[in-house]
């Protein structure tokens, strides 16, 4: 451990949690809760495998409990509340990879970590080695309000107005076993951002809120709703431009109370809140929610300041040193090694701290497979939190990780470790950082296979010079209409479909997660998966050709339209 | 049907009416659907016995909003476990109706929700033929901490985080 870091750390409190890891930190009463909802489950695992239960009884249970049955095994989701852990809490995800699945974990597109090869008998013991660092699986899957998602540069972000995670943890308290709406039409997610820059793509989520000021500093928040992908992809309409902080809870009852009772039941593919909202028009549904939240006693519902204070002195701050902001070696070392000043152009954004930088470890190496780290590999990014980043790690929509408060001096030696564990692949937002569903590999409602075909557009664009000529791209593939992985809004998507028995691939380009969120296009025809590696190149092939100064993939597109893609990728057929 | 109020076995006095049954002698309660309640609203009154309505999970509370003083139980079916429509329904009996009478759930429903059926402000719940009673005296005991507000509850955000269900569960 280099002086500084060990002059930073701080003596961890007796349950072990690196205190000043940017995390809710539990105290006895959520602690107690926790155990007594494993002791549940437990049961609730012990009447299945008597029979009590049937599997049909059973398999709403489990979900609320993160416990899918997939193609060969059970898969367990764990909760990563809006994607923060502890390093102690990795190397626990160490632990249960190596003791219960096969030595390596999954980081999901919801910054969830998935652990894919689970026996049912195991689970209650797997339950308890979370509950002893404070996480759970609590409500990742199921008909409820799932896990709540939120920026992942949340607190550090230069660009932030409200940090998000305070009230991320809030929903995320209301959330849990909310004895109205565990039982809903369909999922429900909500995401939070406190930022201009929206990088928790709130615009595909059941619920989104910015959270942001008014002229004299209060908090409120801009309240989106009926987003979703899927069979039928919505971006999410504004329900209300400003709702102060303590109506948060109120008025999400509201929203709730309206979906439960009058979304479809009828059907599941439109079951979910986009469909009621589309259905009713998004005046009509203001009209219901409002009613409801006008005959609702507000008082009683009422989020207190104090509430949020309580919550937010929880949340360990960083002790920063005071630096300069610019860092001399930093700029040396830049110069003096390109290959870590490229990794430093993509994988690294500004902090608000004087000094200090947030950098992005894309889990995307060259012909890898998007999100998967072994158990060795948590071991060595839970050594490197507590290093370089207070004993914190942070998990991003996009299948990566973050380690977010890295001294600008530090960066060197931080992304030489990286390097020696196959990580340092300077290659965030570019065209191999792709997000890729489970697919036909895992996943029993997949048409095709999702993984190997990342690999192999991994492994064709994996040259970092031609990588960081392309620029910013997005890729995401989904192995079936339920877009897992976000097909429908990756800059170019890729749908797996099933052609008479034969896997292949739709395309479609322009969908857009950010600020300004788009479903993208469908290009033509389904391609093989062979084909699909050649189109994207065709398509990078005419972007190239046709992009003018600065201009992003997306910008191109926008300029020229999409004939020229759709000729070029169609012409040899 | 079994049914279990405060998490125990208790007798059931009500008689459920189809739509076409003879009334009982006047001193039995009868539960009738709303259909009924609307088409013999004269013969239903004045007996001595209580009277109950049973709404579908399609049907909406604002639906006897006007008529509630007539009742002395409401009957709410779920006719799957997984449709939830029933929570908010007692909880809108509760809270903006100010219902204060029996809420009894009938139809599919798992021990693991009877805590949630209380704290929505469910008093009673007709148990599935054949299934263990213990289950749901059971389920009242663990988890004894709630992170929000509920009708059978505190009736405030005061504490966010942990409410002890227990103190209300009865
Ligand atoms: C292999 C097991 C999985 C199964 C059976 C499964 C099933 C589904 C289904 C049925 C839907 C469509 C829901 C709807 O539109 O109402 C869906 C959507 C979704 N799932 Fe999965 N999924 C699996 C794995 C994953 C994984 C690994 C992730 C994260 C990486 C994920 C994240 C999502 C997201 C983000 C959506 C779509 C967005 C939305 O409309 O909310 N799922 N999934
Ligand atoms: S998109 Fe389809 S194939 Fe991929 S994980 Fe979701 S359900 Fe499975």
């Amino acid at each position: 451990m280099s002086p500084t870091a060990a002059a930073r750390q701080i003596d961890p409190p007796a349950n072990g949690l690196p205190s000043h890891a940017g995390i809710y930190h539990y105290d006895q009463v959520d602690r107690d809760f926790l155990k007594q909802r494993v002791e549940q489950f437990r049961r609730q695992v012990a009447r299945r495998l008597a029979g009590e239960l049937t599997e049909d009884e059973f398999k709403p249970l489990r979900l609320m409990n993160g416990l899918y049955l997939q193609l060969h095994a059970y898969m367990l989701r764990v909760a990563v509340p809006y994607g923060v852990l502890t390093s102690r809490q990795v190397r626990q995800f160490g632990r249960i990879a190596r003791q219960y699945d096969k030595g390596f974990g999954h980081f999901t597109t919801r910054q969830n970590l998935q652990f894919n090869w689970i026996k049912l008998v195991d689970v209650p013991a797997i339950l308890d080695l979370l509950a002893e660092v404070d996480l759970h699986a609590i409500q990742t899957s199921g008909n409820c309000i799932r896990n709540v998602t939120s920026d992942q540069f949340a607190g550090v972000a230069s660009d932030e107005v409200v940090d998000p995670r305070h009230y991320a943890e809030v929903l995320r308290q209301w959330s849990t076993l909310h004895p109205e709406f565990s039982f809903l039409p369909r999922k429900f997610k909500i995401a939070i951002t406190g930022s201009s820059a929206d990088r928790a793509a709130i615009c595909i989520h059941d619920v989104g809120l910015i959270a942001k000021r008014d002229a004299d500093g209060n908090v409120g928040f801009e309240v989106y709703v009926g987003g979703g992908l899927g069979r039928t992809p919505f971006i999410a309409k504004k329900l209300r431009d400003w709702l102060p902080e303590d109506q948060l809870i109120a008025y999400l009852e509201a929203v709730l109370r309206v979906y439960n009772a009058y979304g479809r039941r009828d059907n599941i593919y439109k079951a979910r809140i986009k469909i009621l909202v589309h259905e009713l028009g998004i005046d009509a549904f203001r009209n219901e929610v409002e009613a409801e939240f006008a005959r609702m006693p507000v008082a009683e519902y009422r989020l207190e300041p104090t509430i949020i204070d309580g919550i937010r002195a929880r949340f360990a701050s960083q002790p920063y040193e005071a630096l300069e902001p610019i860092s001399g070696v930093l700029a040396r070392a830049r110069l003096e090694d390109q290959a870590f000043n490229r990794w430093v152009r993509t994988n690294v954004a500004a902090h608000r701290q004087p000094g200090y930088a947030i950098a992005t470890i894309t889990l995307k190496p060259a012909g890898g497979i998007p999100g998967d780290v072994s158990a060795d590999q948590m071991d060595a990014i839970a050594d490197l939190a507590d290093h370089y980043s207070f004993g914190e790690i942070r998990v991003t929509h996009e299948q990566n990780l973050v380690l977010a408060h890295v001294r600008q001096d530090d960066l060197p030696a931080l992304w030489k470790a990286l390097s020696a564990i196959g990580f340092g692949e300077a290659n965030s937002g570019l065209i191999t950082d792709i997000i890729a569903c489970p697919g036909l590999d895992y996943c029993a409602l997949a048409n095709a296979r999702s993984i190997p075909l990342a690999q192999r557009i991994s492994e064709r664009f994996a040259d970092l010079d031609r990588q960081h000529h392309i620029g910013e791209l997005k890729i995401k593939i989904s192995g079936c209409i339920n877009a897992c992985g976000h097909h429908h809004v990756g800059h170019i998507g890729i749908l797996g479909v099933d052609k008479k028995g034969v896997e292949a691939y739709q395309l479609t380009l322009g969908g857009s997660a950010a600020e300004v969120g788009a479903i993208g296009d469908i290009m033509g025809p389904a391609l093989s998966a062979d084909e699909t590696v050649d189109a994207i190149e065709s398509v990078v092939g005419v972007y190239l050709e046709q992009r003018q100064d600065g201009e992003r993939f997306l910008d191109t597109l926008a300029r020229i339209g999409h004939t020229p893609f759709k000729d070029k990728v169609y012409a040899s057929h | 049907m079994p049914l279990i109020d405060s998490g125990k076995l208790v007798d059931d006095a009500w008689v459920r009416l189809g739509d076409d049954d003879a009334l009982p002698a006047a001193d039995v309660p009868v539960i009738v659907s709303l259909a009924r309640f609307h088409k013999d609203r004269a013969s239903l009154a004045g007996r001595n016995g209580g009277l109950g309505v049973w709404l579908a999970s399609n049907q909406h509370p604002k639906d006897i909003a006007d008529h509630l003083a007539d009742f002395a139980l409401v009957a709410l079916d779920f006719p799957k476990f997984r449709d939830g429509r029933g929570f908010t329904i007692a909880r809108e009996l509760r809270e903006h109706l100010g219902y204060r009478g029996v809420i009894r759930a009938t139809g599919h429903t798992l021990p693991d929700q009877y805590l949630f059926l209380v704290r929505c402000g469910v008093t009673q719940v007709e148990i599935p033929e054949g299934r263990d009673p213990a289950l749901w005296a059971h389920a009242l005991t663990e988890i004894d901490t709630a992170y929000q507000v509920s009708v059978a509850g505190p009736l405030s955000m005061a504490r966010l985080a942990r409410h002890k269900t227990t103190e209300h569960a009865a």
